[in-house]
């Protein structure tokens, strides 16, 4: 065996355990000090492990601090924003990729072009709007606005690009409808790339702060990241309590991701190596 | 019956997603350069006809706002040095994780990239008593270093580099991958070439990888600029712009002026002033980028 090998193979594991180590150190301890009794954790030093584990903090956010309420307000608008939004992004996407109309590919390019147009930039206007149409402080107003994106609208052309164009005239010749080709041919063709597109989607809607924050102005509406930052002001002394609740919901997405992740990074390659 | 032109099936196909874009992006943007030249604020929220239009008023103030140039210096302090740092980082990551001996780089990458997935507003949380400056986890560790305690994010010279960190900690991993993505497009037979020429480790790094990273390099700054400027989250969960202002970003300005004071006018001319340096950075940098072989 060659020594200098075994050597920089060393090197590297303990350096890539080290970086894996420092990076999950956060959510762990978030995991670890949620199990704590009160106060156990402001103590000199920090403890790393709870002595005693309880629950008592996630009890208290389900029974008395409502956090299933928030849950669902966050499933709701998170479920609703995807499956809308997949369904208008992928008819868009599959019709700039197939479909022939004037002057797609210059709207395309104008499309693409917009994204780097800060979505701060519309909010005080589309504010307005949303107050015009009576949406503020709706769960409606923060649907509304996710339901059409032009990087879902780019992912799922990229992946139309590679339909074969005889099976879609095969189709067109036996007679299907350009909806029904939709529908029965192209989406069962486009489902990996769909599946990539619901979870950016569903963990982009739910990790979302800033317009949630901005258009729902009662408590009882709120999303679970508005509701903790919320109790973070009424509780920011109680770090196992807010451990509990920052775990609960970051959870769901964590999960979501640990099961689905190839889809997820082979998706974002897809979406960042254009052409 | 209908007769004339046919319409063009595809129109029903994009037109669901163009109206929305339009209605609920498009329309809102333009809003915004007219929002900017009028005095729209609590009074226009009750009755349209206070409105009055004042053409460059708001660009004025905002020129002679000590809080907008607070604003402007933090959130370039934090573009200039989160940035790069961040893209640092992620190459370095990609680097180590996509090294031919490594065993297990999927399992690697995949806890490397988990703090992108994450909630912001939850890790901020635990961020902010990981920085607490006499139990938080950061300071012990530091002390065990033999450095004394910092006040992380009470203390006006620490409170952004806080935030820079933490900001690091949860992006690092989404261009990491797109790092390894482009590492891998890179034919083996480059290597082998340079290999057989007697080229070590760091001249491939550096005559190999490095410039056929080109666009790779490209898509991550011009990503990573855009959602920096962005920074709004991390400072009003952790700081709130304090202390001292030390942490107000261009965009918690336009919130707080927007939707706290409701002074939309003004807030609008925030709000377009950082579109304009957005498109202006990610301008430079195409250009930048685009005039090097």
């Amino acid at each position: 065996m060659n020594w200098r090998r075994i050597l920089s193979s060393l090197t590297l594991h303990t350096a890539l355990v080290v970086l894996c180590g420092l990076t999950l150190f956060p959510l762990l301890w978030m995991v670890s000090v949620s199990l704590m009794p009160a106060d156990a954790a402001a103590r000199w030093p920090p403890p790393l492990w709870p002595a005693h584990p309880t629950l008592a903090h996630y009890r208290l956010l389900f029974e008395r601090l409502d956090v299933v309420r928030y849950a669902w307000n966050s499933a709701l608008i998170a479920g609703s924003i995807t499956l809308l939004s997949l369904l208008i992004n992928s008819m868009a996407g599959y019709a700039f990729a197939k479909l022939r109309f004037a002057g797609r590919e210059r709207l395309f390019g104008w499309l693409l072009a917009a994204m780097v147009i800060p979505s701060q930039a519309a909010m005080l206007p589309l504010f307005l709007i949303l107050k015009s149409l009576g949406l503020v402080n709706t769960l409606g107003g923060v649907i509304v606005p996710g339901l059409a994106s032009i990087f879902g609208i780019f992912l799922i052309r990229q992946h139309a690009l590679t339909l074969p164009d005889s099976l879609l005239d095969a189709a067109r010749i036996d007679g299907a409808g350009e909806f029904r080709i939709y529908w029965s041919l192209v989406l069962p063709l486009c489902r990996p790339v769909l599946v990539t597109l619901a979870m950016f989607t569903f963990m982009g809607s739910w990790n979302d702060f800033m317009w949630p924050l901005i258009i729902l102005t009662s408590d009882e509406r709120y999303t679970l990241p508005v509701a903790l930052a919320n109790l973070m002001g009424e509780h920011v002394q109680d770090v196992e309590l807010m451990m509990a609740g920052a775990g609960l919901t970051v959870l769901p997405v964590v999960v979501l991701f640990l099961l689905l992740q190839r889809h997820y990074i082979e998706g974002l390659v897809l979406g960042s190596v254009k052409e | 019956m209908t007769r004339g032109v046919p319409v063009n099936p595809a129109l029903a196909f994009i037109a669901p997603a163009l109206i929305l874009i339009g209605v609920f992006f498009f329309l809102p943007v333009l809003g915004a350069l007219l929002l900017s030249f009028t005095d729209f604020d609590i009074y226009a929220l009750g009755r349209l006809d206070r409105l009055r239009f004042v053409g460059l008023e708001n660009y004025r103030r905002l020129l002679a706002d000590p809080r907008f140039w607070t604003a402007l210096k933090n959130t370039v302090h934090f573009v200039a040095v989160g940035g790069p740092l961040s893209v640092l980082v992620s190459l370095g990551a990609a680097l180590l994780v996509n090294h031919r001996q490594v065993r297990y780089p999927g399992l690697f990458r995949t806890l490397l990239f988990l703090p992108v997935v994450t909630t912001l507003a939850a890790v901020a949380v635990v961020w902010r008593y990981l920085y607490h400056p006499r139990h938080g986890f950061l300071n012990y560790a530091l002390g065990l270093l033999g450095f004394g305690p910092i006040d992380w994010l009470g203390d006006p010279d620490w409170a952004m580099p806080a935030i820079i960190l933490m900001a690091v900690w949860k992006n690092f991993g989404f261009n990491m991958v797109v790092f390894i993505a482009g590492l891998q497009s890179i034919p083996r037979r480059l290597y082998e070439a340079a290999e057989i020429d007697g080229a070590d480790g760091f001249s491939q790094f550096r005559y190999i990888t490095l410039p056929m990273l080109g666009p790779t390099f490209l898509f991550v700054t011009i990503i990573t600029l855009i959602g920096y400027f962005q920074l709004f989250a991390e400072p009003y969960l952790m700081t709130q712009g304090g202390p001292a202002e030390s942490t107000l970003s261009v965009a918690l300005l336009m919130f707080q002026e927007g939707f706290r004071w409701w002074n939309l006018g003004y807030a609008a001319a925030v709000a377009f002033v950082l579109f304009l340096i957005i498109l202006a950075g990610a301008w430079l940098q195409s250009r930048w980028r685009g005039r090097r072989p």
